[in-house]
């Protein structure tokens, strides 16, 4: 009886959470169709801070500009920096993983002591340091949410390599004359890249968290853009006289990242081996 | 005991020298100085001879590795520098920050351990109950929440509207001022709890000496209490530990949001400022702080599960 509800669960989880990726995909892919103003230049202070209504689905801020118009546009950036990060973490995770699993010694010894090392930086911490030294703008961000939570895809690679290594199809390919990278990359590879995408799936969605905070912080997009983190920030001061500023934004970042997490938990069901042979 | 501590000690020595290390390398690349900044933002002049006086002062001319060996021996006997701005050690305007941060983050926890671990048991116990469901749906949500939209819209609800707790601010310290940050703060690893639990205590009840403990005829709530939750409670531990490093991550964005003055606000304004030694010596309080955590939470293992002897 447990087994079916647990099969149901990630069936749920998977579908709940597709739908809602994909979703966000389609309104960034499309956001010059669907928004109805320009983001950051149709500001109208005759149109100033008015509640949502049927014209303004959202309502507008201080400087008069629509608010569905930004949070549509905003998509753009939070799936970017969700994308782009999380491939820098997983090359960066993959590779160190990939080698020190395999050839061991003293390579292994530093990736670990790099692991131990990143692990034991709060990742938002660490992140927040290097914006502060970059400055503000979305690149900086890929690069300081991409080089900061690679130690989680880095350990799991890892030991995976090493359960791997001495299987007989490994050896074969030793015998065959593969060279190691040829090895690593098309033969380990392929074999652990479902949990892999499992990590980097809850990954974007952290990195979209991070990415709102930091740039609250004033330190990650910078306003005028149509960040959901900068516009969270500007919102703040309006919180008494126009709270649905601060509404909306919040409610399209939870529910992205909700997607991302949902989708990430039904791959993990419907990958996990033991989950599958229920699947019948 | 002891020799887990030494174990444990052994790994977290070269980790913090890599840390600190790894902070003084990051901010020592850093484009412009404090004092050129001076110059330069158009807001103050500075005579070039002051200039040139300071900088001496501040011995941002020597070489690197020299000024990291210096940083080094610093550190080492707990002195973290003087402050750019303030020219006050940086250990002082730490201090004062302490107490607040270590309130709030404990705080936090509290809340998430109180609400979250029992709310994993009871949906482990009845699996495909209600409660199971709604509190899963629940922890999935909570760990898709912004910390700080969270902590603005309960600032709207319960401090604006409802007018029951007041909106930002330390004040004297009281309870009612910890209320709202520590909420907004706990509920992530409030719902990671609530996950983590379910599934310990699911792993636990298929075990095998859970069957024997019942097919002895031993009655359930006995089963429960002394071999389940037992033996759960080692992954809630770790998970535990763990959660304090992304806690204090999240907690300086309550904090600033809050107003409330902590370590993390002070790190943000630190930030701002260039003020790097303070930047510094918060970042390297955090990562110890969390470090001195999960050293803690290893021997705790050791105390709950007989089973656990490292070096064996």
């Amino acid at each position: 009886m447990k087994l079916g509800k647990f099969k149901l669960k990630g069936g749920t989880s998977l579908w709940v959470g597709g739908t809602l990726v994909g979703f966000v995909v389609l309104v960034a892919i499309f956001a010059p169709l669907i928004a109805h103003t320009d983001p950051v230049l149709d500001a109208n202070l005759m149109n100033a801070e008015i509640p949502p209504d049927w014209e303004f689905w959202f309502g507008t801020d201080a400087q008069g500009r629509d608010i569905y118009s930004r949070i549509v546009y905003g998509s753009r950036i939070s799936l970017t920096v969700g994308v782009v990060s999380q491939l820098l973490n997983s090359l960066i995770g993959i590779t160190l993983g990939l080698t020190a699993g395999y050839w061991g010694g003293w390579w292994d010894d530093f990736v670990s002591g790099l692991t131990n090392m990143m692990l034991a930086i709060p990742s938002l911490i660490f992140a927040l340091a290097i914006m502060a030294i970059l400055g503000p703008g979305l690149s900086s961000l890929v690069i300081a949410l991409g080089l900061t939570a690679w130690s989680y895809s880095c350990r799991l690679t890892r030991a995976q390599v090493l359960s791997l290594k001495s299987q007989g199809y490994i050896q074969a390919a030793r015998i065959l004359g593969y060279g190691d990278l040829r090895i690593m990359f098309t033969q380990i590879l392929p074999n652990i890249l479902g949990p892999l995408i499992v990590i980097a799936t809850l990954g974007m969605g952290t990195a979209i968290l991070a990415e709102a905070a930091l740039s609250f912080l004033g330190l990650g997009i910078r306003p005028p853009f149509p960040s959901w983190g900068s516009m969270l920030s500007e919102a703040r001061d309006q919180i008494t006289t126009a709270p649905w500023l601060s509404v909306f934004p919040g409610l399209a970042i939870f529910f992205t990242v909700l997607g991302l997490n949902l989708l990430g938990d039904g791959l993990r069901d419907s990958l996990d081996p033991q989950s599958t042979t229920r699947r019948a | 005991m002891l020799s887990v501590l030494v174990r444990r000690l052994a790994n977290v020595v070269p980790t913090l020298v890599a840390v600190i290390a790894l902070v003084f390398l990051l901010f020592s690349v850093l484009p412009g100085s404090f004092i050129s900044g001076m110059g330069e933002d158009g807001r103050t002049t500075i005579d070039p001879a002051v200039m040139e006086r300071m900088r001496k002062e501040m011995g941002l001319d020597d070489p690197l590795p020299e000024r990291f060996a210096k940083y080094i021996a610093h550190t080492a006997t707990g002195d973290l520098g003087t402050s750019f701005r303030t020219r006050e050690p940086v250990t002082y305007l730490i201090g004062q920050r302490v107490w607040p941060s270590v309130k709030l983050v404990f705080g936090a926890m509290f809340f998430a351990i109180l609400i979250g671990v029992p709310l994993g048991f009871l949906a482990a116990l009845k699996p495909g109950s209600l409660i199971d469901t709604a509190s899963m749906v629940g922890a999935i949500s909570g760990l898709s929440l912004s910390q700080f939209w969270l902590g603005l819209m309960l600032m709207y609800l319960f401090a604006l509207q409802l007018k029951w707790l007041p909106s930002f601010g330390y004040g004297d310290g009281g309870i009612q001022h910890l209320i709202l940050p520590a909420v907004a703060l706990g509920v992530g690893p409030m719902a990671l709890l609530a996950r983590t639990t379910r599934a310990a205590v699911l792993d636990v009840l298929n075990a095998d000496f859970v069957r024997t403990a019942r097919s002895k005829g031993m009655s359930e709530p006995r089963v429960v209490k002394w071999h389940v939750m037992r033996n759960a409670l080692v992954l809630v531990i770790t998970t535990i530990g763990l959660q304090f490093g992304s806690l204090m991550g999240a907690a300086v964005v309550v904090e600033k949001l809050f107003a409330w003055p902590g370590v993390g606000s002070l790190l943000i304004d630190s930030v701002f400022q260039r003020d790097i030694p303070t930047v510094q010596g918060c970042i390297l309080l955090i990562v110890t702080f969390f470090l001195v955590i999960n050293t803690l939470v290893d021997l705790a293992y050791v105390a709950i599960d007989p089973r656990i002897r490292y070096g064996r």
